[in-house]
């Protein structure tokens, strides 16, 4: 069996903190998210109403999020601010900014193109039964709005842990960058570590986003 | 003679500037059923949207039992109620069971007591055969069993009278009478119906009166007898001719 340099694994913390790293990426991953999801509802909900103007902010802001690179926009939020406004944020606060700004916007799409998609008659059916607006809303509507958005909302959020790792290069200490660390400091002694350490973060990867994968398949076979 | 659920006065409806119903007045008295036939696209189906104010109207009037019901008015969902509608394609939510579509409507906006409505329920789906299905889902149902489910749910609103718009139309041949039969029983119990089809024996058999709608507006008022044996005009008669079939030999 070839040598994997698994036993650096086992050197003193190295495991423990390359699932303290694993948890520092998910911590910014999750709360963005749940930033996202709550701010993108309320964005998507009040885009997807007739002559908006959220509808032409939600289009401008998701062109913006297409075309720029999410580093760049990393850049421009730890390094940036601090030279234009002085603000002296945190790495990790400016991955969570930038990652909700990104994550609400495309919730944001997804909120309204999930409304839109439930069609017109069953609104009107439920009318025609003499339910009042709120409730065709949340009775009717909604719920199969939701059905259609979950997956894609979950789809989101594992793209979303997968993208920080880019918060490395704002010095954010996350699993990728712990993976370097110690596989620098064990060169001499375990050359082949490389492999060893980062197929574990690829596990730990893996096992992060599966739940999350197999909650999103459930929940359509369930709803299907 | 008894009063007129429905009262249509001097109706106009406009889609921009295509007029689909032209100055048209119809009543239907209490227990009548009256059956609308007519040429595809000629407004049949605009016509039942106008009277549970799914359109808005651009003149004229409708009332059910002498109130105004509006697109814009106020009590709308209330004045609804008052209207049963039954689609072509069912429109059954597709994420409530049989027996929550039936009880969403009594339930929640005329919050009626749920086990009342329920007992209801249960005893039409009983008439109907399809008392075991209550727990099932609408993808679970064929299209003849969705459809007298979705009249289920009309008629436990108690509407005053209840829409019919083609409610066969979508369904397999072999489906569509298990519907028309139901509809057939709700006449004879006196439910006040206006009924939309293209099934042409079934019309004559529910129909206590007949009207031929085209070129926006009724052409021809008739007793079933008198319209498919002697209609009055040429346009009922090129009308019902396009149901028969021949071949020259
Ligand atoms: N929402 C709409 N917008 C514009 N035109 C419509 C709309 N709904 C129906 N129409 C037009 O109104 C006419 C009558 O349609 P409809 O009532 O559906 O006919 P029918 O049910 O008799 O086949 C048709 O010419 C159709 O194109
Ligand atoms: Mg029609």
């Amino acid at each position: 069996m070839p040598d994997l340099g698994l036993e650096v694994l086992w050197k003193g913390r190295n495991f423990i903190r390359l699932l303290e790293g694993l948890w520092t990426a998910l911590r910014i991953s999750l709360v963005s998210a749940l930033i996202s999801i709550l701010a993108g509802i309320l964005l998507g909900v009040l885009a997807g109403r007739k002559r908006s103007v959220f509808r032409f902010i939600l289009r401008g802001w998701l062109a913006v999020i297409h075309i720029m690179p999410q580093m760049v926009l990393l850049f421009l939020m730890y390094f940036g601010t601090s030279r234009a406004f002085g603000w002296n944020l945190s790495g990790e606060a400016s991955a969570i900014i930038v990652f909700s700004l990104w994550g609400t916007a495309e919730m944001g799409d997804l909120v309204r193109g999930a409304v839109g998609s439930v069609p017109v008659i069953q609104r009107e059916s439920a009318e025609a039964l003499g339910l009042k607006p709120p409730q065709v809303y949340l009775m009717i509507i909604l719920p199969q709005a939701v059905r259609r958005l979950i997956p894609q909302a979950i789809n989101l959020v594992t793209r979303m842990i997968k993208t920080t790792s880019l918060v490395t290069l704002i010095g954010v200490v996350e699993i990728l960058k712990v993976a370097q660390q110690i596989i620098e400091a064990n060169r001499r002694a375990s050359p082949n570590a490389a492999f060893g350490v980062y197929l574990t973060v690829f596990v730990m990867y893996y096992l992060a986003c599966r739940p999350l994968t197999l909650m999103s398949k459930q929940l359509e076979k369930h709803w299907r | 003679m008894p009063e007129a659920v429905l009262k249509i006065s001097h109706l106009t409806k406009r889609f921009d500037d295509q007029t689909v119903l032209d100055d048209l007045s119809l009543e239907v008295r209490e227990g009548e059923t009256v059956v609308i036939v007519g040429p595809s696209g000629c407004g049949k189906s605009t016509l039942l949207r106008c009277v549970n104010a799914l359109e808005d109207i651009q003149g004229g009037e409708i009332r059910i039992r002498g109130e105004e019901i509006r697109h814009d008015g106020k009590n709308l969902p209330e004045m609804r109620r008052k209207v049963g509608m039954v689609f072509q394609n069912y429109e059954l939510f597709p994420h409530l069971t049989v027996i929550e579509n039936i009880l969403l409507a009594p339930v929640k906006a005329q919050k009626r007591r749920r086990e009342e409505v329920r007992a209801e329920a249960m005893e039409l789906l009983e008439r109907v055969g399809l008392k075991e299905k209550a727990d099932s889902l609408p993808r679970q149902l064929s299209g003849g069993q969705k459809q007298r489910v979705a009249i289920v749910r009309a008629l436990c609103v108690h509407p005053d009278i209840l829409l019919f718009d083609e409610v066969t139309a979508a369904l397999d041949p072999e489906m569509v009478r298990e519907v028309l039969d139901v509809i057939i029983g709700l006449a004879e119990r006196g439910k006040t119906m206006l009924i939309v089809t293209h099934e042409m024996s079934f019309a004559r058999a529910v129909a206590d009166r007949i009207i031929l709608l085209s070129d926006c507006r009724i052409l021809e008022e008739s007793s079933p007898e008198e319209f498919f044996t002697a209609p009055k005009t040429e346009q009922a008669k090129k009308f019902l001719q396009s149901f028969e079939f021949r071949r020259s030999r």
